[in-house]
């Protein structure tokens, strides 16, 4: 791909990645949120948080099977778009449900174990978005770089366990994203154990 | 030129996306989009309509706070039977119809009956009865209900003095309540109350809302309300209500025991293992301190005097 196109691609990534932030405002300002507008609001930022956790895992199985190598191009700014979504989400929560209330928001986190699930997958996103850049890649050096971004995979994985925890009873949506994850950390596994297969093989069968 | 073109194409390309983006987003979340439709059922006639409030009225029949919405009542429900989206149940529920409904009162009693649904609507003139109404999610209303208490009901058939529980029941009918099809509870919904709650004045066999017969999402054609506990114990669409010895079974405590007790008195200090219940969520104005007993604390605290709360949940 040319430098132009992928220059495209990353504005298009950017510009969805901001349809579902300016829908929810213009919802908000014309008074269509439903009936629990503070609800939907901490509900929907956390669930386009989750989304594009899952769209930034999906960058690299579908790199190697489909052989699209620029797509490792866009990843950075899909996952900033969770680690975005995910600090409205907590913004929502701390404004809307708990009134700004500094010393009520802790005793909640503390209290409540789904939201122990979603403050780790928060927290474990910062030093990713702080080490987001190309900067901090050359500094850390890629091999660092890489095991620290590893960190991914705990905040998607307590991300979908924050959603399915928090569900009343039907927890049919919780299990899609689990099952998508399962797929796409399931893959990582496989070819985890496919690279190591060739030392195996170079032990003298007898 | 060949530059210009590109260009135009690449800006066609951005927006079709932007679009595509934005209409897979509101098929996920309709709530936006959706014209309220709120089928217009009959007018129920010769309410009786406290006009004043006594000062020194402690009934708790009509609580001074602001109505919710019309729409909101009707386009915010917890109906399983339709589906688990409390946004997506009045239009699911839309063509559910009541025609021939019967309610059979039967156990242990004198006069066990099979009522349709005008016999039991003669029993006592409807009253309006403004309630404030708290879910076990967090979020509150306040509902000028119509009905009658249900110990004129219960009185009609003759109780017998072995009857220590009330058992009721929703329709079973996966063809009319689609979201029966799925497993997500037991069907059908099962409720019960305590002899002495059930005869509480303040529990209403409840038929309409806002001086109309219920709409199907709000329990058509007749559910109940007890106005201190959470909002699952208003069973919905009752078809069946039983006189028992034991104390009954019940949907959502059958579903986690640990989570959803028999009583589910309305209750700040006791939070839901997951979230808290110090707070609601009153909709359409902010959040605000969860009452005792939901403020009915004057009314039935005496039914639970010397009960540990905590474990009676």
């Amino acid at each position: 791909m040319k430098e132009g196109d992928i220059k495209f691609a990353k504005l298009l990534v950017l510009v969805n990645g901001l349809v579902p932030l300016a829908l929810l405002v213009w919802d908000q300002s014309h008074n269509r949120l439903g009936a629990n507008p503070q609800n939907f609001l901490i509900l929907t930022t956390g669930m386009m948080a989750l989304i594009f956790l899952i769209l930034t895992l999906a960058v690299t199985p579908l790199r190697k099977i489909f052989g699209l190598n620029w797509l490792i191009q866009l990843r950075r700014m899909l996952g900033l778009y969770a680690f975005f979504y995910a600090c409205l989400h907590f913004l929502c929560f701390y404004s809307l449900d708990r009134a700004f209330n500094f010393s009520s928001t802790i005793q909640e986190i503390i209290a409540r174990k789904y939201i122990w699930f979603g403050m780790t997958a928060l927290l474990v996103m910062v030093p990713l978005a702080v080490t987001s850049t190309n900067g901090m890649i050359k500094r850390l050096g890629g091999k660092r770089w890489r095991a620290l971004h590893r960190l991914a995979y705990v905040a998607a994985i307590c991300g979908v366990i924050h959603y399915y925890m928090q569900v009343k009873a039907d927890v049919r949506l919780p299990l899609v994203f689990a099952a998508v994850l399962a797929i796409l950390l399931g893959y990582r596994i496989l070819e985890y154990l496919r690279s190591r297969k060739p030392k195996a093989a170079a032990v003298p069968a007898k | 030129m060949y530059f210009n073109r590109r260009n135009f194409i690449r800006a066609g390309i951005l927006a079709a996306s932007a679009v595509a983006t934005g209409v897979v987003y509101r098929k996920l979340n309709p709530v936006g989009t959706e014209t309220k439709k709120t089928i217009e059922t009959a007018k129920i006639e010769n309410v009786v309509k406290p006009t004043v409030i006594a000062t020194n009225d402690t009934s708790g029949f009509r609580v001074d706070e602001k109505q919710t919405p019309f729409d909101d009542i009707t386009h915010y429900n917890n109906f399983y039977e339709f589906s688990t989206d409390k946004e997506a149940v009045a239009e699911k529920a839309a063509n559910f119809k009541t025609d021939g409904w019967t309610v059979s009162v039967e156990g242990l009693c004198n006069k066990p009956k099979i009522f349709a649904l005008d016999d039991i609507l003669k029993i006592a003139p409807p009253e309006e009865r403004v309630y404030r109404m708290r879910c076990v999610e967090g979020w509150s209303l306040v509902v000028p209900w119509i009905g009658f208490s249900l110990s004129k009901l219960l009185n009609a058939i003759e109780p017998l003095s072995s009857a220590k529980y009330v058992a009721f029941e929703t329709l079973l009918d996966a063809t009319r309540m689609p979201g029966q099809n799925t497993d997500v509870l037991n069907w059908p919904y099962v409720e019960g109350l305590r002899m002495d709650e059930a005869m509480h004045p303040l529990t209403l066999l409840t038929s309409g809302l806002y001086g109309r017969a219920l709409p199907p999402q709000d329990g058509a054609p007749i559910r109940l309300i007890i106005p201190w506990k959470y909002g699952f114990k208003g069973i919905k669409s009752i078809v069946k209500i039983k006189l028992v010895e034991q104390q009954p079974r019940t949907t959502w405590s059958d579903y986690a025991p640990n989570e959803y007790g028999f009583y589910a008195n309305v209750n700040p200090h006791v939070d839901h293992p997951r979230w808290s219940q110090a707070t609601e969520q009153r909709i359409g104005e902010g959040r605000r301190p969860t009452l005792m007993f939901n403020g009915y604390e004057e009314q039935v605290g005496h039914l639970y005097a010397g009960m540990d709360l905590r474990k009676n949940f």
